[in-house]
């Protein structure tokens, strides 16, 4: 028989965890996670420890990403897309920024390209202060989030070819990738991230996203270098509407559209000095496309 | 006894279940309810960042918030600039501590009383006093008006209220889209790796860096301050990942008073620069160093005897120089060094320099001849008269046990090398600093220690709070009260201090 005070308690237990299932189901997630502690990361000579880096991720990284880094941070909430795009889940391992084929999971010197370069136009900053060990044992920490370390190699990075001489031509040959694959119903005619099917984008999560505007001066998010270009679209940004087009672009093809891709944007260049002396017009989506 | 034995074991299983019941309910409440460990705010607001990202322990900050800082209040994230913001957000952050302290004065001149009435003599005794109190409140607002143009606006009262700006200045950063290109005008902090500004103690003595406002009993140079806000216009450099910091800044000799009141047509310059290195697992050390050369005025035009504001003129030569080095062993222990040298001319060791003895706010608290001593014409100095000198140094070590939990220990030391008065000084001559006959040569050497700890309770992009709690001994030579006409005593003074130091 159960005193009254007994039948209170146990009430008001029950009451208790089924008004705060959130802190039961975290503690669940947050054993699973811990059992991946010994998750590790190798950046050229440096090896990553996660277990180093609980201090710096609570530091630096728990305001957004969250402790059990499923981008659920205290700030998330006032991260609206999208202008600003909500922190990363490391929990599902998928990313955006890789040198690996969609679909895998990216490297670790990817991870900590990222983690130094930072994501223009969010709230990632770039976190090049930091000593190379400090960031390679956030990457171990970050991987050791997602079972999908525990089953999954890395994919092995994209052959970039060596980065051929700009001609008119190959302007030209870009212009012509650029309609055939239909860069412009997202991006624009002209870059400007006015497409058609721009407004209609989400993520993988159901999120609103916004296409890469190349002309109001940013940086792409996983880049600013020929090569980061090149990359980006041929291993495309795992999570978003933006895909890959390595079976649909040739690698000398890929190289015709990052020139063609340089004319848009708002920085300097010989890209865009040739196209303004071979008068270059924007594609015609209304024209088949070889005429455009 | 089996009986008993058995009800009394049931009896303790029940309340033994009873208990653990509670517990559960108390203990599921209060882990739901308590939140994770949250510089200023309104960066933190715009950037959703917490404290930790930019603060050692907020205020001091660590590499991440100095590059922050060096960037002009930017993440270079391209949402630097305020159309980005929402615009009902306002960069406004204010911050106040009330607190408790106990401060113990070791020798104090006291009048004495016999039989209700002053005998007309004194006595020397130590004064302790001890309450509850307020610190000053400051009003920090800054951020940028468009990327790469960014400001800082600092009223800041004391404890009475009484309000003064102790910051403000426009800066442009990465000009040409070079890091190596910012300039700002106005009134800001010279650029001290070790920042006063942002120091993690409150008491008297120990909320400010020794090293950084020593001057020389008797001394009259009102300027060499490098921990005070100073008026003028600053260049500095940095490498992207800001490793490398290079900082030039051409101030006015005013000690930063406003209306060039005082030293008024005198300037100082300050250069500082240090390198950082990845010491792997150790994390980032730098080393660095600082110079400060500058005249100030030591003749002022008079009137009826009473100094003319803004007419200072027969200007004298000071210099301050060290290094600095600011050391990491891992994620939990730092150690930052500053030393100094420094030197004032002759005339500023006779008293002459502060004619004006300016009340901080661009007046002055002469108004009646005989005002503090005026170089004018004519006036020579007292054989065995020479320029001090000393030299010092901060040692502030940190250990960090949490981004919410960090312990102080500092001890900081000003030795003179060089009194004002010479031995060849004439004894029994007093100076116009108002010092007899040669100086002993450790007359104001300080020696003062600081330990405390602050904790933050919680930690969130959105306010801060901390804990705080303090000691600070300090010992001087020879300022202390003395009834012997021409006996220097040394002086103690200690506080311990308590209290809640929070912003919004």
């Amino acid at each position: 028989m159960r005193t009254r005070l007994q039948n209170w308690t146990l009430l008001l237990s029950s009451a208790a965890l089924l008004a705060f299932p959130s802190a039961s189901s975290a503690q669940l997630t947050t054993s699973d996670i811990q059992t991946r502690i010994g998750a590790e990361s190798h950046v050229g000579n440096i090896t990553g420890h996660a277990k180093d880096a609980a201090l710096p991720y609570r530091r630096y990284c728990v305001g957004c990403h969250g402790p059990l880094g499923d981008g659920n941070g205290e700030n998330a909430v006032w991260m609206l897309p999208p202008m600003y795009q909500q922190p990363r889940d490391f929990q599902l391992g998928i990313f955006k920024c890789r040198s690996t084929p969609t679909g895998t999971l990216p490297t670790d010197q990817d991870l900590f390209d990222a983690i130094t370069r930072g994501f223009d136009r969010s709230n990632m900053p770039q976190w090049n202060t930091l000593t190379k060990q400090e960031r390679a044992d956030l990457v171990a920490w970050v991987k050791h989030f997602s079972p999908r370390w525990a089953n999954e190699k890395p994919g092995t990075p994209i052959t970039i070819p060596p980065e051929p001489e700009v001609t008119p031509e190959r302007i030209k040959a870009g212009r012509d990738v650029f309609a055939r694959v239909q860069c412009w119903k997202c991006h624009g005619v002209q870059g400007m991230a006015n497409g058609p099917s721009a407004s209609t984008l989400q993520d993988d999560l159901g999120r609103p996203i916004a296409p890469f505007n190349f002309t109001d001066g940013s940086r792409p998010k996983c880049g600013d270098t020929d090569q980061d270009i090149y990359r980006i679209f041929m291993t495309g940004l795992d999570g978003t509407p933006m895909p890959s087009f390595a079976d649909n672009i040739k690698p000398e093809e890929a190289w015709d559209l990052v020139f063609y891709l340089r004319t848009f944007m708002a920085q300097k260049s010989k890209e865009k000095e040739i196209a303004r002396g071979l008068g270059l017009k924007p594609v015609d989506p209304n024209a088949p496309v070889a005429q455009q | 006894m089996r009986v008993l034995s058995s009800s009394l074991l049931r009896s303790t299983f029940r309340f033994a279940t009873s208990f653990a019941a509670v517990a559960l309910v108390l203990a599921s409440v209060v882990l739901t309810c308590s939140q994770p460990a949250h510089a200023l705010p309104a960066f933190a607001r715009k950037y959703g960042l917490r404290c930790s990202a930019c603060h050692e322990s907020w205020p001091m900050l660590n590499y991440f918030g100095q590059k922050f800082k060096d960037n002009g209040y930017q993440l270079m994230n391209d949402r630097d600039a305020p159309i980005w913001q929402n615009p009902g957000y306002w960069p406004v952050v204010f911050r106040i501590t009330p607190i408790w302290h106990r401060v113990s004065t070791g020798k104090v001149e006291v009048d004495t009383y016999a039989a209700g009435a002053p005998t007309g003599g004194s006595a020397i005794q130590r004064i302790s006093s001890s309450g509850f109190d307020l610190s000053g409140l400051d009003f920090h607002t800054g951020g940028t008006l468009e990327k790469n143009i960014s400001f800082y606006l600092l009223p800041s009262s004391d404890s009475t209220g009484a309000f003064h700006f102790e910051q403000v200045f426009v800066r442009f950063d990465n000009i040409a889209h070079s890091p190596w290109l910012n300039f700002k005008l106005g009134r800001f902090e010279l650029d001290n790796l070790l920042s006063e500004k942002r120091i993690l103690t409150l008491t008297g003595n120990g909320g400010v860096y020794q090293t950084y406002h020593f001057i020389p009993q008797g001394d009259g140079n009102i300027f060499g301050q490098i921990g005070d806000n100073q008026l003028g216009m600053e260049y500095l450099g940095h490498s992207v990942d800001d490793r490398t910091r290079i900082s030039v800044s051409l101030v006015s000799s005013s000690d930063g008073n406003v209306n060039l009141s005082t030293t008024a047509n005198a300037y100082t310059a300050f250069v500082a620069g240090s390198q950082a290195f990845d010491a792997g697992r150790l994390g980032v050390q730098r080393v660095g160093f600082y110079a400060m050369a500058g005249e100030a005025s030591t003749y002022y035009l008079t009137t009826g005897g009473v100094p003319i504001l803004g007419s200072g003129i027969g200007n004298k030569s000071f210099t301050r120089e060290g290094f600095v080095g600011q050391f990491y062993a891992g994620p939990h222990i730092g150690l930052t060094i500053v030393t100094q040298h420094g030197s004032d001319n002759a005339w500023f060791g006779q008293g002459y320099g502060n004619a004006e003895a300016t009340d901080g706010n661009g007046g002055t608290t002469c108004t009646a001849a005989p005002c503090p001593p005026n170089n004018v014409p004519g006036t020579t100095l007292n054989a065995g008269s020479q320029a001090p000198s000393w030299n010092g140094a901060t040692f502030e070590g940190h250990y960090i046990y949490s981004p919410q939990l960090i312990f102080i220990g500092r001890y900081e030391f000003e030795k003179m090398s060089q009194q004002a008065n010479g031995s060849g000084y004439g004894v029994g001559v007093t100076g116009p600093n108002g010092f007899t006959g040669p100086m002993p040569s450790n007359l104001g050497n300080i020696s003062t220690y600081t330990i405390g700890f602050r904790y933050n309770p919680f930690m969130t992009s959105r306010a801060g709070l901390a804990w705080h709690n303090e000691y600070n001994w300090l010992h001087q030579d020879g300022t202390g009260p003395s009834l012997t006409p021409g006996v220097l005593t040394n002086l103690n003074t200690s506080e311990i201090l308590m209290g809640l130091d929070f912003d919004f």
